[in-house]
């Protein structure tokens, strides 16, 4: 009797304890980012420390791998028991996430206002299987950047409009003495292939997938590798891009050692600013051309989402976290860097204000954006098309045979 | 009784170090080899048994047989030149000269740094824009243009090669030098007053101090040269064309891109088996040349 009084007793203090030290508790979040230069690794900081302003409660450690590290860094941390509460997402993942409960449903979770304020394209960023896995962070498209300057002499005064006419145009270039090889991409054994890659399946019409098999070997798909290797082996396109990302590709341009490159947004003030690059002034922006007959314009989804892991014990103060980085303040405060998701961002002056031009070839390029294929085997398909590319590219098998092994070792 | 004693106490020793390398090494193994039987995925399903099915499916794969070719020409060419080189200095850093201890200081550094960053500092060099080779060769006159050394499967290979020798000759030739302080200098002194020249001299003279601790070096750098992997995924991550894929890229691309933990628990095993059958070779080598001296 006197026994279990005294264990009343002292569960009811502990629980006491517990309340009491839980109204001051700070509640601590896991977050992993990548190490980029769009939202660099100070800017995600400056917005984390604004969130930790109006929630002093909460705390976020935050962590930064680089791309290539970001997929194999989120599922190793789940596969292990967990470790990050909120976790950067690329378009090509959600599919295998959903279907190994990576991360949680937040479909609920948004609001109509945000429903109606984010760009309808914006969506599909986070969307499998008709479910929001987060909300769209970085908006992000490949567009063609091309030295003004360059075009000018060579006798151009507009920027092509079809991947034929970039060509032509590059020739020109070449043929003038101006440049060696003015076109540069990022054509390394990585998923930054894949971009340019599908950029041209959008031009030429290809389809990826074809009721979940492989549909690239013909058509569109196979169009858009041959493109490539007609464009490297006749030497328009530097022959380093073959081992090129990103990052190599905005050095050469910055250079002047590049008419034409296919970038993200994150090159345009980067690429204008004299502090960085020798062309600053001259950068001019487009949207990636059309293919004569079948498009406009092309363009990749490459955006990029936040999402809560099913392994966070706080997903609500995860959850408060995204709303903030995904705010249109957040975004309207770094439109410099990565354009918002909001779309009436586009109209803000704020916004607009020294990239008018940048602006005006988003709002057609990321009404453009083509998706890579939504399958759970992503990777797999990546890795096997990766493969195709370079040794299309190297010359040591047809671009049509490439695409049909990359079809067979691609696991669908 | 004494002697039962001296045992039983001798395993009571041993007993927490025991329990940790079980912990640490038994227990991950063991169930390593369980999943090998299984089509678990890295998340998610727990999997169920598929008996040898993913042994088959590996070793019947041309990835596999590649990797493994690539996999040999990089361990071999790597080790052969770093013994050679790890010798050459070894020989050199043990003559008698002015500044031979900063040397020595200096030559330990490649080896001491991280291997992530010793990669990233050849990329640099074999930049095909702005890279240091690039300019060097080009000034010396020994290339009419820039070249793409990590984007050619005619060279990604040979140039991964250089930067693992540069990384990890200073290990053999530490090694080595140690071997070296070990002789005698009288007999070299006598070898010198019976007119050996400099060959026999390091043929029949250094060389029986250099074997035993040259071997064991050689066992060391070829079983890291086989399970090479971050060296290859900074510098190439497998490419051109997965020209430079070796056999530990394979293992993680399987169990960790494709989050096939399954296949990628049988492939891990089989390189553990290929690495543990080179390693018993080597050993008996070692008892061999041990016998001999």
């Amino acid at each position: 009797m006197l026994k279990s009084t005294r264990n009343a007793l002292i569960g009811a203090t502990l629980m006491g304890a517990g309340f009491a030290g839980h109204a001051q508790a700070e509640t601590t979040l896991n977050a992993l980012f990548m190490a980029q230069a769009a939202y660099s690794e100070a800017d995600v900081r400056a917005m984390t420390d604004s969130f930790a302003k109006a929630n002093p409660d909460i705390k976020v450690n935050l962590e930064f791998v680089p791309y290539e590290g970001l997929h194999d860094k989120t599922v190793l941390a789940q596969g292990s028991g967990g470790g990050y509460d909120v976790v950067l997402f690329d378009v090509i993942w959600p599919a295998e996430y959903a279907t190994n409960n990576v991360l949680l449903d937040v479909t609920d979770r948004i609001t109509d206002e945000m429903n109606k304020g984010v760009l309808p394209g914006a969506w599909t960023t986070v969307e499998y299987d008709g479910k929001r896995y987060g909300m769209p962070w970085i908006l992000d498209t490949k567009y063609l950047f091309y030295n003004k300057e360059i075009l000018e002499k060579a006798g151009f005064t507009e920027p092509p409009k079809t991947w034929e006419e970039l060509a032509e145009q590059a020739k020109t270039i070449k043929d003038k003495g101006l440049l060696e090889s003015p076109i540069a991409w990022s054509w390394s054994q990585a998923e930054a292939a894949i971009c340019d890659y599908t950029t041209l399946v959008s031009a030429y019409g290809g389809k990826f997938l074809d009721g979940g098999k492989p549909a690239f070997t013909a058509g569109g798909g196979l169009d858009a590798l041959n493109y490539m290797v007609t464009s490297y082996t006749s030497g328009l396109t530097n022959p380093n891009s073959k081992e090129f990302l990103e990052e190599d590709v905005r050095k050469v341009f910055q250079n002047g050692e590049a008419a034409f490159a296919l970038n993200w947004t994150y090159m345009y003030n980067l690429a204008n600013d004299p502090k960085e690059s020798k062309v600053a002034g001259k950068v001019g922006v487009v949207p990636a051309p059309g293919a004569a007959g079948k498009s406009e314009v092309s363009a990749v989804n490459g955006s990029m989402g936040l999402g809560i892991t099913t392994t966070s014990k706080h997903p609500e103060e995860a959850w408060k976290y995204i709303v903030h980085m995904t705010s249109q303040e957040t975004q309207n405060a770094y439109a410099k860097l990565s354009l918002p998701i909001w779309a009436s961002s586009y109209e803000d002056p704020e916004v607009t204000k020294g990239q008018e031009e940048l602006i005006a070839a988003a709002k057609r390029g990321l009404a453009a954006m083509y998706p890579r294929p939504t399958t759970p085997k992503y990777q797999e398909l990546s890795t096997a098309l990766q493969q195709a590319i370079q040794e299309a590219l190297l010359g040591q098998t047809s671009a049509e045979d490439a695409l049909k092994s990359a079809a067979e070792n691609s696991g669908l | 009784m004494t002697g039962t004693w001296i045992s039983t106490r001798a395993w009571l020793l041993m007993l927490p170090l025991l329990v940790v390398m079980t912990a640490v090494i038994g227990w991950p193994l063991v169930d390593t080899v369980r999943l090998s039987f299984t089509d678990a995925k890295l998340v998610g399903t727990e999997g169920g048994f598929v008996g040898t099915a993913n042994y088959i499916k590996m070793l019947g794969g041309s990835n596999f047989q590649r990797a493994l070719v690539t996999t040999t020409w990089f361990a071999v060419i790597s080790v052969a030149a770093e013994m050679v080189l790890g010798v050459l200095a070894a020989l050199l850093l043990n003559q008698q000269f002015r500044g031979r201890t900063a040397l020595r200081a200096l030559m330990i550094l490649p080896w001491a740094l991280p291997t992530v960053v010793n990669a990233t500092l050849w990329r640099l060099i074999y930049n095909p824009e702005y890279g240091a080779l690039n300019a060097a060769l080009t000034q010396l006159g020994l290339l009419d243009s820039y070249r793409s050394w990590l984007g050619e499967p005619g060279t990604a290979l040979a140039a991964l090669i250089v930067a693992d020798c540069w990384k990890n000759f200073p290990l053999v030739a530490l090694i080595a030098l140690a071997a070296l302080q070990a002789v005698p200098r009288d007999i070299t002194a006598a070898s010198l007053v019976d007119g050996a020249g400099p060959f026999n001299r390091f043929r029949f003279v250094i060389m029986p101090y250099l074997a035993g601790p040259l071997l064991v070096a050689l066992v060391l750098r070829t079983i890291e040269a086989f399970k090479v992997f971050d060296i290859v995924w900074v510098m190439t991550r497998g490419g051109p064309a997965n020209s430079t894929r070796t056999l530990s890229i394979l293992v993680y691309q399987e169990a960790f891109s494709f989050q096939r933990a399954g296949s990628g628990a049988s492939l891990a095993l089989i390189v553990t088996l290929l690495v543990t059958i080179l390693a018993a070779a080597y050993a008996a080598l070692l008892r061999k040349a041990a016998g001999a001296s």
